[in-house]
């Protein structure tokens, strides 16, 4: 079997057994499918898509995203990731990939706030041109080390934002990041949650997003990762790429640091 | 020399004041980022998460641990809150308890306004035998009565618990049900009932 057809004949194999991942999620039985997978994760085709789509020119300025800088000069994508969310002196902020790619996606290829951030997270018949993207920027990091830089002031600034955030209690249940994220090998059900702030356990998360979900057929990013926790936490919907989604992120990343690069990665 | 001190202290304030100042209020730039980059969406609303009570606020800036006498005061405040049952029955139905217990529905973004709420014990109890999908955040309530008997203190602890949980637990993970008016007074009813009731799973 070619590549391809291998890839189509995993999402199959996977599509048909995510019913039963819904009725059991346990972590073995995602384990066993992993290796079972091992060379075919569906993330593939969101990455081999996501570089067609980064090298490819679109209107309104006919030019494609190959000259983004996404901090390492104009057009590094290799290793771009595992230094992010990071300075950029240009919009004199910090960013993370999502926040980036959008502004990017404006200022290079002229695309209006509305239509570089259309379709964040992908659905069926309706695919994310973004999370493609992410897939592709990202796999250009695996095996790397996560390196994310605290040294610029305005860095500093967005983890102590992100930590705070993190420790948040508040809402109907109140429920912070914290409740969940906080001690070693808790479950939700039968879903194991990772203790974020333990260096093991933040790293083995981190550099395993984005990921293809098994039960949603999708690449995710972090972005959306984050999203559907905070709608689980009872708060309300953050606006995509926002600033203190990117302080969280970058509250989590650090938190990382050192932990070796392996996504797009496959999960429940 | 009085002069002195106060000059002293005058000074003192001030440049305290300047240092403040200069340093950035994480929690206040964090606060104010939730308020403009967040959006309310069925019943999740912005102004409920900005909301903090003073439980909220000292357990966001203690997490793990509070001084004493801050634990007493969360607990003492809180046990305030409780509203027993106002025709003193304290038992419902298991049936019902169960069915709560299973749900995790409400105050999510992605539900509707005005729905049934559950109360999603089993995301961190184990509760029944045949339920192998529980989680861990909290005890084991199997076999209830057998740990705890059934006597009118523990019917009222159990009650409280459930209402407010932080009455007992400064700072607790578990949602205060009652008093954030997420499960009704009937709906506790049910639940209780499926903590002490005899013929209820949890004592099988």
């Amino acid at each position: 079997m070619n590549v391809f057809s291998k890839i189509i004949f995993t999402i199959f194999v996977i599509q048909m057994n995510s019913y039963a991942f819904a009725e059991s999620s346990s972590t073995d039985e995602i384990s066993k499918y992993r290796e079972l997978l091992a060379d075919g994760n569906p993330a593939e085709l969101w990455e081999m898509r996501g570089e067609e789509l980064w090298k490819k020119k679109i209107a309104p300025k006919n030019v494609s995203l190959e000259q983004c800088d996404l901090g390492k000069g104009a057009g590094v994508v290799k290793g771009a990731y595992v230094e992010l969310p990071r300075y950029f002196s240009d919009v004199n902020k910090v960013m993370d990939l999502e926040q980036r790619l959008v502004y990017c996606r404006k200022t290079l290829q002229g695309l209006s706030h509305e239509q570089a951030v259309k379709v964040p997270f992908g659905s069926v018949g309706n695919s994310s041109d973004i999370e493609a993207l992410v897939a592709y920027i990202t796999s250009e990091s695996r095996g790397m080390k996560m390196n994310v830089s605290n040294k610029h002031p305005l860095e500093k600034d967005s983890y102590e934002i992100g930590k705070r955030f993190f420790f948040y209690r508040a809402g109907t249940h109140d429920f912070s990041c914290a409740t969940c994220h906080s001690a070693n090998k808790k479950r939700i059900r039968l879903q194991e949650l990772p203790n974020l702030l333990n260096k093991l356990d933040a790293q083995k998360t981190y550099t395993t997003w984005p990921a293809y979900r098994v039960s949603q057929g999708e690449v995710r990013s972090m972005q959306h990762r984050l999203s559907d926790c905070l709608r689980q936490q009872r708060f309300p919907e953050p606006v995509y790429a926002s600033d203190s989604m990117t302080a969280l992120i970058m509250f989590l990343a650090k938190n990382a640091d050192g932990g070796v690069y392996d996504a797009p990665a496959l999960k429940r | 020399m009085k002069k002195m001190l106060m000059g002293l202290l005058v000074s003192i304030i001030i440049t305290g004041c300047a240092t403040a100042a200069i340093k950035t209020d994480y929690g206040q730039t964090m606060l104010t980022l939730l308020k403009s980059e967040f959006i309310s969406k069925g019943p999740a609303t912005v102004e409920r998460v900005l909301s903090q009570d003073e439980v909220q606020k000292i357990c966001s800036k203690y997490p793990v641990e509070r001084p004493e006498k801050m634990a007493a005061l969360i607990q003492d405040s809180q046990m305030k809150t409780v509203k027993y049952p106002s025709d003193g029955i304290y038992i419902g139905d298991w049936k019902n308890g169960e069915k709560i217990a299973q749900n995790g529905r409400g105050f999510q973004s992605s539900d509707p306004l005005g729905g049934v709420n559950g109360g999603n014990c089993y995301a961190c109890h184990n509760i029944t035998k045949s339920e192998i999908s529980y989680g861990n955040i909290g005890p084991s309530l199997y076999n209830y009565v057998k740990a705890h008997g059934s006597s009118e203190q523990v019917i009222k602890y159990t009650w409280a618990k459930i209402y407010n949980s932080q009455a007992y637990t400064d700072c607790s993970s578990m949602p205060r049900f009652g008093h954030s008016g997420i499960l009704d007074e009937q709906q506790i009813k049910d639940v209780m009932a499926l903590l002490l009731d005899p013929a209820s799973p949890v004592n099988q």
